[in-house]
């Protein structure tokens, strides 16, 4: 079979780093991203060991001890970062307060993320009225406010960390929905999709194995960039008192706790109010890094 | 003979990558007369656009670029600053691009982009700068030319899209056009038009063209010269009778072998291939870039390789007649 | 060479696509036919060049070949077995695409072990087992090193993705493979190693193309029949002898005109053809071509053209009907 001369020294030049290879040497020439990673990454085991890591019951009260300052204001190493105005050790509640930040932003994230890519995904893929349908419901919700709408069904139906995480997850695939529809269209529009297509590979094959892989990396942009929002929104729900309800040790109770005293004790506020901004700078961070290492379609 | 309007020795281009640097264009040089055509063909990564664009001084700021010598018209393009770079573009210097659509500000209606350079660079008032615009949108061949100018970009298709760019790039009456790939993306009949159309007001306004284009075909009938470009080199110079009549270098004559001619070709036969791809130009390139893909291949390609051949037509070839005596089927 | 009809692999019977376009916000939608009326047979191991300008609905019949679009009316027949009536799995055994731009027709996310085997998988044929042996060998057929199934579509060079996406049309071994511009997008040397290649397969396994290029020059070379289409209409077909030697529709000469051999000295033709391609939401009365027609008349204008048999084909031209009131004599 002289068909074609297999010893093409064409074919000895396939040299190239696979794109495994690249996105690796991309990740780890990126600061941001590093960063971002080794903080949530941190954060993330703090959460899971909490009670192995904490010194002290988050809950345990000690009338004795209350308003405590930090060692860095002079307080004592029993508690290291004082205690709270119930006498509960600060460094604690914080511990166990990370569980619940991540918790929230993990399955809000993933709820609206199941709900807005569904949809998204299919507005793109199918367009016509399907996509009418969905621009519609975009549209509808971008008409809420977020904060409001959330308030008022938390008062409705009485504060608690489910209630929360259920609302804000079926508040914020918007941003999925409006993402995942324009990379469906534009990844639709490849021929390798035509290709899946003519082969005879049925609609979800082609949804799950040719688009998804393709439109992944924007999807992961937004998980991070929801999670940060839902975890902001989480805490000013609880702030307001509509949130998490005491006594469970949330960074945004714990900062509406604070406030009375905060002209006298400015760590009460400062101290969960830093971690919390350090939780979502490192999340941001990793959603722009993720964007920047995912985003070029490494072709030559 | 006159001095000629373009003048280029020893261009050379250095990208910085990764792993080292990638030398994309290494040392050519050519002439280009007033009114003479000069074709540039070759096959992507051959560095034909990147010599373009480096006439025009619009290589990308980690881009270096070096030569002995680029002389347009008395002016020195390698010591020219900015400010003077833009004087001569759209000036004395006109491009074209491939693609129209991304060349065209879809924001600004076709009179307000053809009438731009013109009242950036000459002093005419708007009424004159609009007469010009319509008078070249008419020379080429657009019709109902005066109420185009209120259009936008995205009214037109491609093929009037190219010519609103051809009409653009005469605006100023420039000495010299660079075309890169300017028919690539149309349709062989608009092609056609086209060629003719540059070629035509090039013969009519005595302009210099330098076309940049992959296609042998284009070449061969619009070149008064023509330079075969691979791997950063110029191969092969010479008029295009020259060239086509009589290619020496073995990547010219593979080149015309893989095309088929119709008439010539048997129909349904063999076309003639040319192994491997182009090697990388990442750290030092030694000898002939083309012994790697080359028939003809000696342990002398390694070395310094002469540049044979008479009078114009030139071509860099360890074979005293290039490929010639070797391949007795002439190509 | 004229075979018959009743060994035609496919076959289309008066194939229309019809699509509604919204112009502008609040337009109201106009019908835009990309296919018109194309009646078409494919005798078994021949190769039908189709030619045309862009938006010409070459690439709408592609689609409505490989059960991408349905047609809004008509007949696609492969085997003679309708293509409404088979599912979509058995039509994908029997026609197979390769598309123009091999950078947009492989997945880049998949390895090409994954891109070739991708048929077997979805057809599911044998086990994990036969799919590596079975990617091998096509790998092979096509030129290819069985190392490349491990590597990804960014480490390879055109010509060479344009292999693996030859080698995945051909894997389920199927009778017809659409070419649509397989090589537009590639070097002109890499460009010949894909037509030999090509050329090659069809031999070896009695394929037959229907090679849809803009590019006259190839399709002379590598076709055995040439159809000239022109906003949705096939306006000439004929025996690749009878098209590039003896052209009669004032289109197919233009086209034909326009081709650039590369032969110094000639110059560039002058194809006379007006400028702009007719907007096919708007096409032109009467015989679609006579705004551009070099032949027009006022007939031309009035009345389309009907379909003529010629000694090797047919062709839509008036001045070929010997009852058309039209003569040379009146050219305009």
């Amino acid at each position: 079979m002289a068909l074609t001369e297999s010893t093409d020294p064409l074919l000895q030049e396939i040299t190239g780093p696979t794109p495994g290879q690249m996105l690796r040497k991309r990740v780890f020439g990126h600061q941001g991203l590093l960063f971002g990673g080794i903080v949530l990454g941190i954060l993330l085991l703090v959460a899971i060991f909490a009670p192995l890591l904490a010194p002290h019951d988050p809950y345990a009260q000690s009338l004795m001890t209350r308003m405590e300052p930090p060692v860095f204001l002079g307080g004592t190493w029993e508690h290291p970062l004082g205690t709270d105005h119930l006498g509960r050790d600060y460094l604690s509640r914080l511990i166990y307060g990370a569980r619940v930040s991540l918790m929230i932003g993990v399955i809000a994230a993933l709820i609206s993320g199941v709900i807005g890519t569904a949809m998204g995904v299919a507005a793109g893929y199918f367009g016509g009225r399907v996509d009418m349908v969905v621009t519609f419901l975009i549209n509808v919700r971008l008409a809420m406010p977020v904060v409001l709408v959330a308030l008022a069904v938390v008062a409705i139906l009485g504060g608690s960390l489910q209630v929360v995480i259920v609302v804000l997850g079926l508040l914020l695939w918007d941003r999925f929905a409006v993402v995942m529809r324009a990379s469906t269209l534009q990844v639709r529009g490849r021929e390798y999709v035509a290709a899946a297509r003519a082969i005879g590979a049925s609609t979800p094959r082609v949804i799950l194995s040719e688009i998804m892989p393709n439109i992944a990396n924007n999807l992961i942009v937004v998980v991070t960039l929801e999670m940060a929002h839902a975890i902001l929104l989480e805490a000013a729900l609880s702030f307001l008192g509509l949130g998490v309800q005491p006594p469970t040790p949330s960074w945004g109770l714990m900062v509406s706790e604070g406030k009375n005293m905060m002209l006298f004790e400015p760590w009460l506020v400062l101290i969960p109010g830093a971690v919390l901004f350090l939780l979502v700078l490192a999340i941001n961070l990793m959603g722009d890094g993720l964007r920047d290492v995912t985003a070029p379609d490494n072709r030559s | 003979m006159d001095k000629p309007l373009l003048s280029v020795r020893n261009l050379t281009i250095d990208i910085p990558v990764g792993g080292g640097t990638l030398h994309a264009v290494r040392g050519i040089d050519f002439d280009l007369n007033r009114g003479e055509t000069l074709c540039i063909v070759g096959e992507s990564g051959s560095g034909k656009s990147l010599t373009s664009l480096a006439l025009m001084g619009l290589l990308g700021k980690n881009i270096r670029r070096s030569a002995d010598r680029m002389d347009f018209d008395g002016t020195d393009l390698i010591t020219a600053g900015p400010r003077k770079m833009r004087a001569l573009r759209g000036g004395r210097i006109s491009m074209i691009f491939q693609e129209p659509m991304t060349s065209l500000n879809p924001a600004y209606t076709i009179g307000d982009q053809l009438t731009e350079a013109l009242l950036l660079h000459r002093k005419v008032g708007r009424e004159a700068a609009r007469a010009r615009a319509v008078e070249l949108l008419e020379k080429v061949g657009i019709t109902a030319a005066e109420s185009r100018l209120s259009q936008y970009p995205h009214q037109l298709s491609g093929g009037l899209r190219q010519r609103v760019m051809i009409a653009m790039a005469l605006m100023c009456e420039p000495e010299l056009i660079i075309a890169d790939e300017p028919t690539t993306a149309l349709d062989v009949t608009i092609q056609a038009q086209i060629l003719r159309l540059l070629y035509d007001l090039g013969r009519e306004m005595n302009m210099a063209m330098i076309l940049i284009t992959h296609d042998l075909g284009v070449v061969a009938r619009v070149a008064d010269k023509v330079a075969v470009m691979y791997a950063g080199e110029l191969v092969e110079t010479g008029s295009a009778q020259e060239v086509f009549g009589a290619p020496a270098h073995p990547y010219t004559r593979g080149l015309l072998r893989c095309i088929p001619l119709p008439g010539k070709t048997e129909r349904g036969s063999e076309l003639g291939t040319i192994p491997g791809i182009v090697p990388s130009l990442i750290g030092d390139v030694e000898g002939c870039a083309f012994r790697t893909r080359c028939p003809h291949a000696l342990p002398e390609c390694r070395a310094e390789i002469p540049r044979r051949g008479a009078g114009e037509h030139l071509f860099r070839c360890v074979h005293p007649d290039g490929a010639v005596s070797a391949e007795d089927v002439p190509a | 060479m004229s075979q018959q009809k009743q060994n035609a692999v496919l076959e289309l019977r008066n194939v229309t696509k019809t699509y509604r376009v919204k112009q502008g916000l609040f337009g109201k939608a106009r019908p835009l036919t990309a296919v018109n009326d194309v009646s078409l047979s494919l005798p078994r191991g021949e190769v039908l060049g189709l030619v045309g300008e862009s938006g010409c609905g070459k690439s709408t019949l592609a689609k409505i070949l490989l059960g991408l679009e349905m047609p809004s009316s008509g007949q696609v027949l492969v085997d003679g077995q309708e293509i409404g009536a088979q599912d979509r799995l058995s039509l994908a055994r029997r026609i197979q695409p390769i598309f123009q731009d091999p950078y947009s027709s492989l997945n880049p996310r998949k390895s090409i072990f994954d891109i070739v085997s991708l048929p077997l998988r979805v057809h599911g044929v044998g086990q994990q087992a036969d799919w590596d042996r079975e990617v091998r060998k096509i790998l092979d057929i096509v030129g290819l090193p069985a190392r490349v199934m491990n590597t990804y579509p960014s480490q390879m060079s055109g010509g060479q993705r344009q292999r693996v996406a030859i080698a995945r049309a051909l894997i389920m071994k199927p009778e017809i493979v659409i070419c649509d511009e397989p090589t537009s997008a590639l070097d002109v040397s890499v460009q010949s190693q894909i037509l030999n290649l090509l050329g090659d397969l069809r031999r070896e396994f009695g394929l037959t193309y229907l090679f849809i290029s803009h590019d006259l020059a190839v399709v002379e070379h590598l076709a055995t029949r040439v159809a000239v289409m022109y906003l949705g209409r096939i306006v000439e077909e004929a025996d690749v002898a009878g098209l590039f030697d003896a052209a009669r529709h004032p289109y197919t000469q233009a086209l034909l005109k326009s081709v650039l051999t590369p032969e110094p000295g000639l110059g560039v033709p002058d194809t006379q053809l007006g400028m702009a391609y007719p907007n096919p939401i708007d096409p032109p009365s009467g015989c679609h071509f006579h705004p551009r027609c070099p032949m027009m008349t006022e007939h031309c204008r009035k009345v389309a053209p009907r379909s003529l048999p010629t000694p090797q084909g047919r062709v839509e031209c008036h001045l070929f009907d010997p009852e058309s009131p039209m003569t040379k004599a009146e050219v305009a």
